[in-house]
């Protein structure tokens, strides 16, 4: 198999392919053919070129866990009853028989024991809702840390941003509808949480559970934001998400041959179609798995949602445990009467708290773009070495969410740990506090040093492990040089300096322009420049003149 | 040269002493040997005023130290007047008495008493005033309604040893043990007695038959393992959630560096 190189620039119009008679598939092509063109469609995704490497596929394992989720939600809808009328179970599950519960809690235990397959479509179900946003998660740090949400594919960041948010909402009214004891519990904390919010909260919640919590009506308008509303807007921000990606072309890391203009790998026919339509059963073969052996959310241990037990180790999915954790973080004391308002700070500040940090999330790629002022396009990934900032500000924000995170589950590593909750919750406090600093220098520090070292290997080669007796009794131990493709890798990243400040046209410097030229320093400041060709030349005194650097900055 | 050896270890200044404790271990373990038997044959009923005896015997030697000679207390240790036997079993049956050392909350550990020395304890402990005896037999069967336990194990356990009874966290250290594989006997004695840091149970709050319902329940879950496969702790969703991203996403991470790795 060869790799293709697909031309940014226009290519001249191909003259239509000579047509080939006979046989039932040519005819069939041909009737579709001429009714729809759909030749143009077909050459031009047939033809896509998408790059090699293990981490472009994590979107495709979240667009793959959302297909898995469709097919298995679908079965599910056959069998849910989403009501809040009150039954009496009389299933096969024992120690529930007798028991009154909603129509809602009833059927979703129907499914688990008495429809056939139904606890393994349920279990296939949530495995792969938790798959499903981990992937996303785990597709952002990517693209984060690889600088792919540069010009021009900011737009698509946000997009993603909203697919996350989206996931979430997902997860959060499917995790509500079975109406056990976990769910309604989860809702009453979602409840708590509207209801701190000052002047608006309490009408908000009484708008969404129609009445005082938990009514009567809140699982038959979850299930329909759950298998309605928030589908089609899923699937419409895929399409949004996946037009864009073929307008935008790939991106791919830096590598012999490979410049702004182009895009190497494989064409999505025959190559990625058989590679993707595979991967899609494999993705499924192992949430499959999961589902087959490993429980998820035993409902029947939950009981029918009571308001009055709340059990031990009550967590939200991990999804929303970032939420759950900065609620959980709160010292003590921050709510008071003040007006004849009851001010609850410790649902104000989290919630603000975490909208900022979303906040932060998605408007990243204008903030850098606006610090570093490149207008250009960038269809080459940074590696994260080569963007110390960038990286650092990354690990600060995934410290952060760890931290948040890790917070949820304060009472689990309480007692797995045997440590006292108070010391974890203090720790966690800290850590929220200090982590994204001390996690910011750490990683800039270690991406500065990873740089050097490149810059030396790419100038003096790297140790062999050869050491050599010199006639003179001098021992010294061999550099060899790295090959090209590797130097291509090493010496190929852009350098930004910080801007100058200057006046603007009306011969001022604005507010706007300092901030701009401060947060440029802290950006640049620090750099490692890539090895150019001259110092190529000058590092080692062999001949390697025709070795182009390629560094322009 | 063996000869003088032997001749040497025979008037060892120590063989004497190695004599008398052979000795003594003999006729001490022939005589407990036959104590025993005794007690055995002439009374099992635990307040026989010898099972008393023993049990005062070993109080003064392992107990009387933290709980005072009279089961007063002291600083170290509460007052064990009118705990009752059901007390005893249970803390001492569960190797919780006597502590290894004062902490949060007495931990479990390998009983340190045999059965019958327990049971002389708690004979000894209810001798000196009135209290919750061990539990009816009848109550420990798992026989009850496993629906009205499991709701009464939701309403008055599950918040603090969670709802599989996989136990949770308290404050400053302390915790609510997991429950599964613990006597039936132990469980009925715990809600009746209330120790370390969980409430009290009495028979106005839960009746016999409503523990009873709650062991039922209790046992229903141990024996019955999840129809849905490896319960993961029955931690809920943490422990999916750390599932998911380790080995879910692990696999899928693997599955993928395999596909795109280049063909040699």
């Amino acid at each position: 198999m060869t790799s293709t190189i697909d031309h940014r620039t226009e290519a001249p119009a191909e003259a239509p392919a000579p047509r080939k008679s006979g046989g039932f598939t040519a005819a069939a092509a041909n009737y579709i053919e001429d009714r729809t063109s759909i030749s143009g469609v077909v050459k031009e995704f047939g033809r896509k070129i998408f790059p090699d490497h293990w981490s472009f596929m994590l979107g495709e394992v979240a667009l793959y866990s959302f297909v898995v989720i469709i097919l298995s939600g679908t079965f599910l809808t056959f069998f849910f009853q989403a009501s809040m009328a009150e039954v009496v179970y009389n299933g096969s599950f024992v120690p529930l028989k007798g028991m009154q519960m909603s129509s809602a809690m009833d059927s979703a235990l129907h499914i688990s024991f008495d429809v056939r397959g139904g606890l393994l479509v349920r279990q296939i179900h949530h495995w792969a809702a938790l798959l499903f946003i981990a992937a996303i998660g785990l597709h952002m740090l990517r693209i984060f840390f690889t600088g792919a949400f540069r010009k021009p594919r900011e737009l698509n960041w946000v997009i993603g941003f909203v697919l996350f948010v989206l996931a979430l909402g997902e997860g959060f009214t499917g995790y509500s509808l079975p109406d056990d004891l976990l769910s309604g519990n989860g809702l009453r904390i979602i409840d708590g949480l509207i209801k701190g919010l000052p002047f608006v909260g309490t009408w908000i919640s009484f708008l969404l559970f129609g009445g005082e919590f938990p009514g009567t009506a809140i699982v038959g308008r979850l299930y329909t934001l759950h298998i309605l509303l928030l589908p089609a807007m899923v699937v419409a921000f895929i399409a949004l998400h996946l037009v864009f990606v073929v307008v935008h072309k790939h991106t791919q890391f830096s590598g012999g041959g490979r410049t702004e203009k182009n895009v190497i790998g494989y064409p999505v026919l025959p190559v990625y179609a058989a590679k993707a339509g595979g991967f899609f059963f494999l993705v499924f073969g192992v949430i499959a798995l999961m589902a087959s052996f490993f429980t998820i959310n035993p409902i029947w241990n939950y009981g029918p949602y009571d308001p009055s037990p709340v059990s031990a180790g009550t967590q939200p999915d991990w999804y929303i445990g970032f939420a759950d954790g900065a609620l959980r973080l709160i010292p003590p004391g921050w709510e008071f009467v003040w007006l004849d308002h009851t001010w609850s700070f410790n649902i104000i500040v989290p919630v603000l708290v975490l909208v900022i940090f979303l906040g932060l999330v998605a408007s990243y790629p204008f903030v850098e773009g606006w610090v570093t002022g490149d207008k250009r396009e960038h269809h080459i990934l940074d590696r994260p070495r080569n963007a110390p900032t960038r990286t650092g500000i990354g690990a600060a924000g995934v410290t952060f969410y760890a931290g948040l995170w890790a917070a949820a589950s304060s009472d689990i590593i309480a007692t797995h740990f045997q440590l006292s909750l108070e010391s974890v919750t203090h720790t966690i406090q800290a850590w929220v506090i200090l982590g994204p600093f001390i996690a910011y220098f750490i990683a800039k520090r270690v991406c500065i040093g990873l740089q050097k070292k490149d810059r030396e290997i790419v100038l003096h080669g790297f140790e062999s492990g050869r050491i050599v007796r010199l006639p003179g009794g001098e021992y010294i131990e061999v550099h060899e040089q790295v090959d090209e493709y590797e130097r291509w890798k090493l010496v190929n990243y852009e350098v930004h300096e910080p801007i100058t400040l200057r006046p603007n046209a009306q011969g001022k410097i604005t507010g706007a322009a300092r901030l701009r030229a401060r947060m440029s320093r802290w950006f640049f400041e620090d750099r490692i420049a890539p090895a150019t060709s001259k110092e190529l030349e000058h590092g080692h005194g062999d001949a390697h003149g025709e070795i182009e650097g390629g560094g322009h900055h | 040269m063996a000869r003088k050896s032997r001749k040497a270890n025979r008037r060892h200044p120590l063989a004497t002493v190695v004599l008398i404790a052979i000795g003594l271990v003999v006729t001490g373990g022939g005589y407990a040997l036959f104590s025993s038997t005794t007690t055995a044959s002439a009374d099992t009923s635990a307040s026989s005023q010898q099972t008393i005896d023993e049990g005062k015997k070993l109080f003064a030697a392992n107990c009387a130290t933290c709980h005072g000679l009279d089961m007063q207390g002291t600083k170290d240790g509460p007052s064990l007047i009118g705990v009752g036997a059901a007390a005893v079993n249970f803390q001492v049956g569960t190797g919780r008495m006597p502590m290894a050392m004062q902490g949060p909350q007495a931990m479990q550990k390998p009983t340190q008493f045999t059965d019958e020395q327990t049971a002389a304890l708690a004979a000894y402990v209810a001798s000196i005033s009135p209290g919750p005896a061990i539990p009816d037999e009848r109550y420990l069967q798992a026989d009850g309604d496993a629906t009205n336990g499991g709701q009464l194990f939701r309403i008055n356990c599950a918040m603090c040893h969670n709802v599989a009874g996989a136990g949770g966290a308290l404050t400053e250290g302390k915790f609510a043990p997991e429950l599964t594989g613990v006597l039936a006997t132990h469980i009925y004695e715990a809600m009746l007695t209330g120790p370390q840091n969980m409430p009290v149970f009495n028979d106005n709050n839960l009746t016999p038959e409503d523990k009873r319902d709650i062991i039922t329940y209790l046992k229903f879950l141990e024996n019955n393992p999840s129809p849905g496969g490896f319960e993961l702790g029955s931690l809920g969703p943490v422990a999916e959630g750390l599932f998911v991203w380790i080995f879910g996403l692990g696999a899928v991470i693997g599955l993928m560096v395999w596909l795109t790795a280049k063909s040699n």
